[in-house]
């Protein structure tokens, strides 16, 4: 056994995060109030008459930044804001219409599946029948250009610079079988035990060697609503007791689509030129998913199923979810780059100083 | 799927997909040289398709490997959605 050297984590450096530029009213406030600007600002009327308001909250700039930032509360924090926040009952009442507005909306937007059999062969009819729009991941094996692989980093780095912290939320939920087949899965996303493997940290020394800003929220001003609603999603399923169901079936569709888009962006990083290091993190994924898969779906899901009945239908939905709301992020990704264009909203190069 | 303490290693079988294994063992490449599995719970591919071999890369599902017969009534349904259309589709 070798003892591997010490990698710096310059945690300091790279959280909390930058409170970003506001999209709209609802993220402007939120920014204001988190900021200590004004005391009480936070009127639940005000994000109850957004929601009703937006005519596609999935990709609402406002509400989803919002959103995002009252839950950043909860993961690496806000620079500059009073981490006392997180637990506000007024900054909770205003959140909790925003999760409200979006709860519906996908509840609106998915069809329920149920399972006619058991729950881990739903899971995999529902991940293959899902698997019909046109992958980025192709795109990125054959086509990408090297600017548009820099893109796709950024687009990741919302969730994947904290990858794996939304779901283990259900960790202390869940019991037996499901807890110890969760816990399997998230100390090897945690690194098991190397801090240099965490995936997080793998993914931030792509970044660095693709010369981008590793920051956690570096490039917060540069992603499109649906990266926010995508993270979004995972946190309002993982902080909710009552959606572990939900949270634990995303995992579950998240894990059973990697491996293979992991193999094509691996391919498009040395089709680029781009070496072992740069590429280390879709390797790591490529055999680690296809583990994680059977986990999440037949020790995780299957066991959380068996164990609470009930829960089922939420699974199912949760992985649904997973692949209706990342789907339709991808799906826009790969459109504006087969247009020719950019997925952000503004260039790499004006990042912040 | 579990029960093996610390060190005693399981195997398990995954309908239409790899073997899982846990524990103490230790894993030869044809050439006899010891692999590094890189995780505690490993997948062995018995389809023949991973590009990693001996490890599962997910590939059996792009070749259709089947463990079990299929069943004549899916998996899976769905309720009719009552008012929006799903947004574009695609993958990752
Ligand atoms: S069993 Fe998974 S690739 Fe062969
Ligand atoms: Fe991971
Ligand atoms: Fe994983």
């Amino acid at each position: 056994m070798t003892i591997s050297a010490p990698v710096p984590v310059r945690t300091g450096e790279r959280w909390p995060m930058r409170l970003p530029e506001p999209r709209g009213e609802v993220s402007g406030l939120v920014i204001e109030r988190l900021r200590g600007d004004v005391a009480s600002a936070l009127d639940p009327a005000v994000a109850a008459a957004a929601v009703r308001r937006s005519a596609d909250l999935l990709d609402d700039d406002d509400v989803q930044l919002a959103l995002f930032l009252l839950y950043e509360l909860h993961y690496g924090g806000l620079d500059g804001v009073d981490d006392a926040l997180e637990w506000e009952p007024e900054v909770l009442a205003f959140r909790r219409e925003l999760e409200r507005g979006y709860e519906a909306a996908l509840r609106a937007l998915i069809p329920q599946p149920h399972a006619t059999r058991d729950v881990p062969e739903a899971l995999f009819a529902l991940v293959e029948a899902a698997d019909d729009g046109p992958g980025l991941s192709s795109w990125v094996e054959t086509d990408a250009t090297a600017e548009q692989v820099r893109e796709v980093m950024v687009h990741r780095s919302i969730y994947t610079l904290k990858e794996a912290d939304p779901h283990s939320w259900a960790i202390p939920r869940l019991h037996g079988r499901a807890k110890s087949a969760l816990v399997e899965i998230q100390a090897d996303e945690y690194g098991g035990g190397r801090p240099e493997r965490l995936h997080a940290e793998i993914f931030a020394k792509t970044m660095r060697e693709l010369d981008l800003d590793d920051r956690y929220g570096a490039y917060a001003d540069h992603v499109p609503a649906l990266v926010y609603a995508s993270m979004n999603l995972m946190s309002l399923l993982g902080l909710q007791r009552r959606l572990r169901g939900a949270i634990a079936g995303h995992l579950a569709a998240y894990e059973m689509t990697s491996s293979i888009p992991c193999r094509a962006y691996a391919n498009g990083f040395r089709r680029l030129g781009l070496g072992d290091e740069a590429a280390d993190y879709f390797d790591e994924h490529v055999e680690a998913d296809a583990v994680h898969e059977q986990l999440a779906a037949r020790d995780l899901a299957g066991a959380l199923a068996d164990d609470e009945p009930d829960l089922a239908d939420d699974i199912l939905f949760g992985a649904s979810a997973c692949l209706t709301v990342d789907g339709r992020l991808w799906a826009s990704v790969r459109a504006a780059f087969e247009a020719g264009g950019s997925a952000l909203r503004k260039p790499l190069d004006e990042a912040r100083p | 799927m579990t029960g093996a303490g610390a060190g005693a290693p399981s195997v398990v079988a995954c309908p239409n997909g790899p073997l899982i294994v846990r524990g103490d063992v230790e894993i030869r490449d044809e050439r006899g040289e010891l692999l590094d599995p890189h995780r505690r719970t490993v997948a062995l591919c018995r389809c023949g398709a991973s590009a990693i071999r001996p490890f599962c890369d997910g590939s059996h599902k792009l070749t259709g490997f089947r463990t079990v017969r299929p069943e004549r009534e899916p998996a899976v349904v769905y309720d009719e959605l009552t008012r929006l259309e799903p947004g574009p589709r695609g993958r990752r």
